[in-house]
């Protein structure tokens, strides 16, 4: 059976050429910019009190004594998840398409260029493609389980999400539990990975499931003792106090603000790009050894559904490193003065408000972003370890590693005084520029150093 | 406070929602034509040899325990990481240092302990066995690297 729409993409984009750029520019910036817009315009009214006094003013309506109060509430947060949930679908089809692009260009090929100007809507083509393909479950599988796994990753993927702060105002709920509470929830996409595995009754599967199990499970140890540095720091557990007792700066991080936090910043990105299963950390879907892994007997959405959590997940990886270490929001030159000030005490914000939350936003973003292309570099540069070495590595390195760096940062908050965190604030930026200034060098002569090549910026 | 447990709710029943519901509208789109060959359990292009739900390599029971031990440790330390910076201003500094390093030890003892007696090994070396001391001159197997 073939169905022929006559919609086929190549020809229509070779009868309209500026459709397929048009498309592809809405898709391309439309469609983030509207979600982070939306995020804006929703996350900081998702407070009773706010909905209350909003109802009050506009409608005349007394929400707070209405018996229906708890379904406008229940509605809200739902438009509130809805908003995320479209972000993390379009977050991990767009870092597919990046992914692929990188790849190309790492490997000295072109990559997907076919749907869209520069193949930007292949990732769309995908989506769609995996929703008209047929989805198989494996006779003797266990069908409820293996419908089941699915659910669980997806979950696990949103649940940090709640926590996560885009901006100065652009968080869901600012917990005061806030990263115990993402360390407890992102471990949720294991039981996915586990129950896929158990479910789907093939060898391969079991042993992608158990080994992500021992995987995800080991490296939370280093990953919580890490995060721990800048909770020390912040005196809080709450995801904007630590962003709050950053600044804007780099010096004002706290991956510069003290030695053992700058070691701690390696071994919690680490551990966290094992958490996700990248590459050099991908043992639960080794391809080489296990066929798939755990979703080896997955077909159609229920399989994109796994690989968008993987994909999306790097948002939160990198999300929570930018936070924790990176001074998140932090706008370079703004205090929370200035926050306060142009806020004013009106429902309605003045307009400059808007214009720095949409600054503090874009700040979170391009850093997050920053940290994504890292993930991917790794990924096409590093081989993927061995399951020994991958344990060694937790167990015997980053664990002790991490305990160092705790013990150094009590140390250091009992006795070092406020002027030598700020010494040792500028010193490390210094140190990090040098370190950075030196790789550059050493790569343009790297690759100028055999003839006829040189760096090219310009191929992409 | 209840908000925001309301708030993970939310998100967790609209994290299921999205799959459920993209699911159902897939239904409606995609083919099925299921047939027994399709139906088997992928495994090389041969018929699957019996089932995967046996027992497992009991390493991934070892990691399990010394991780469980580990994750309590966080759990217990994480309030008084929370409140050291408040205690530093109090002037009880030296007393939450020392209690956060005493627990610090005893763990570290522990790692230090599970580490020497070979649990954080993922190759077992097969020439502790008693098949050491087997005097035939046969050298023992080297261990495979695991699953």
């Amino acid at each position: 059976m073939r169905i022929t729409l006559g919609l086929d993409s190549t020809s229509l984009s070779r009868r309209y050429p500026r459709l397929a750029i048009l498309a592809t520019l809405f898709m391309a910036f439309g469609l983030p910019l509207g979600l982070y817009v939306a995020a804006l315009a929703v996350f900081p009214l998702n407070t009773p009190e706010r909905l209350d006094a909003m109802a009050e003013q506009w409608l005349g309506y007394d929400l707070a004594g209405s018996p229906y109060r708890y379904i406008v509430y229940t509605a809200f947060l739902l438009l509130v998840a809805f908003i995320a949930v479209n972000y993390t679908a379009v977050f991990g089809g767009v870092s597919t398409w990046v992914e692929r692009r990188v790849a190309g260009r790492m490997q000295s090929r072109i990559g997907p260029n076919r749907p869209g100007a520069a193949g930007f809507l292949s990732w769309v083509a995908d989506a769609v493609k995996m929703i008209l393909k047929e989805d198989t479950i494996p006779a003797e599988a266990d069908h409820l389980l293996f419908r089941a796994a699915p659910y669980f990753s997806m979950v696990g993927l949103l649940l940090p999400f709640v926590v996560l702060p885009f901006g100065e105002a652009t968080v869901v709920t600012d917990m005061n539990v806030g990263v115990f509470y993402v360390a407890a929830a992102s471990a949720f996409v294991v039981v996915g990975i586990l129950v896929s595995g158990w479910a789907s009754n093939s060898k391969w599967a079991l042993f992608g499931g158990i080994r992500g199990a021992a995987q995800v499970m080991s490296y939370e140890i280093p990953a919580g003792i890490a995060m721990m540095v800048p909770v020390l720091m912040a005196g809080t557990l709450s995801m904007q106090g630590i962003v709050r007792a950053q600044g804007g700066w780099p010096w004002q991080w706290f991956v510069f603000q003290n030695p053992a936090a700058f070691v701690a910043f390696f071994i919690a990105v680490t551990a966290s790009l094992a958490e996700g299963n990248r590459t050099p950390f991908d043992l639960p879907e080794a391809e080489s050894e296990l066929v798939a892994g755990y979703h080896a007997e997955y077909s159609g959405f229920r399989l994109a559904i796994f690989l968008m959590v993987e994909w999306a997940n790097m948002w939160i990886m990198a999300g929570l490193a930018v936070t924790l270490f990176l001074g998140g929001w932090q706008v370079p030159g703004y205090g929370a003065e200035d926050y306060a000030r142009l806020l004013g005490t009106g429902l309605l914000p003045a307009p400059g408000w808007f214009g720095l939350q949409l600054l503090s936003m874009l700040m979170f973003v391009v850093k997050t972003w920053a940290l994504v292309f890292v993930f991917i570099w790794l990924r096409w540069t590093l081989p993927r370890v061995r399951v020994d070495q991958m344990m060694s590595l937790c167990w015997k390195y980053l664990v002790p590693g991490a305990f160092l760096c705790f013990v150094v940062t009590l140390v250091w908050q009992l006795l070092v005084p406020p002027a030598g965190v700020a010494f040792t604030g500028y010193a490390l930026t210094a140190l990090a520029l040098f370190v950075l200034a030196k790789f550059a060098v050493a790569t343009r002569r790297n690759i100028s150093k055999v003839a006829g090549h040189r760096v090219d910026l310009g191929n992409w | 406070m209840g908000y925001q447990f309301a708030a993970v709710l939310a998100f967790a029943v609209m994290a299921v929602l999205f799959a459920l519901v993209v699911l159902m509208v897939g239904r409606l789109l995609r083919p099925r034509f299921p047939n027994d060959d399709k139906l088997s359990i992928y495994e090389c292009g041969e018929r699957p040899v019996g089932s995967a739900w046996y027992n497992f390599n009991p390493r991934f029971y070892l990691i399990a325990l010394v991780f469980i031990v580990f994750e309590v440790d966080i759990a217990l330390t994480f309030p008084v990481v929370v409140v050291y910076a408040a205690w530093i201003e109090k002037g009880l500094g030296f007393v939450a240092f020392v209690e956060l390093i005493l627990f610090t030890v005893v763990l570290l003892v522990g790692l230090a302990w599970a580490w020497g007696h070979g649990d954080l090994e993922w190759i077992k070396k097969l020439s502790e066995s008693p098949r050491k001391t087997d005097r035939s001159g046969l050298v023992a197997p080297t261990a495979r690297p695991g699953v």
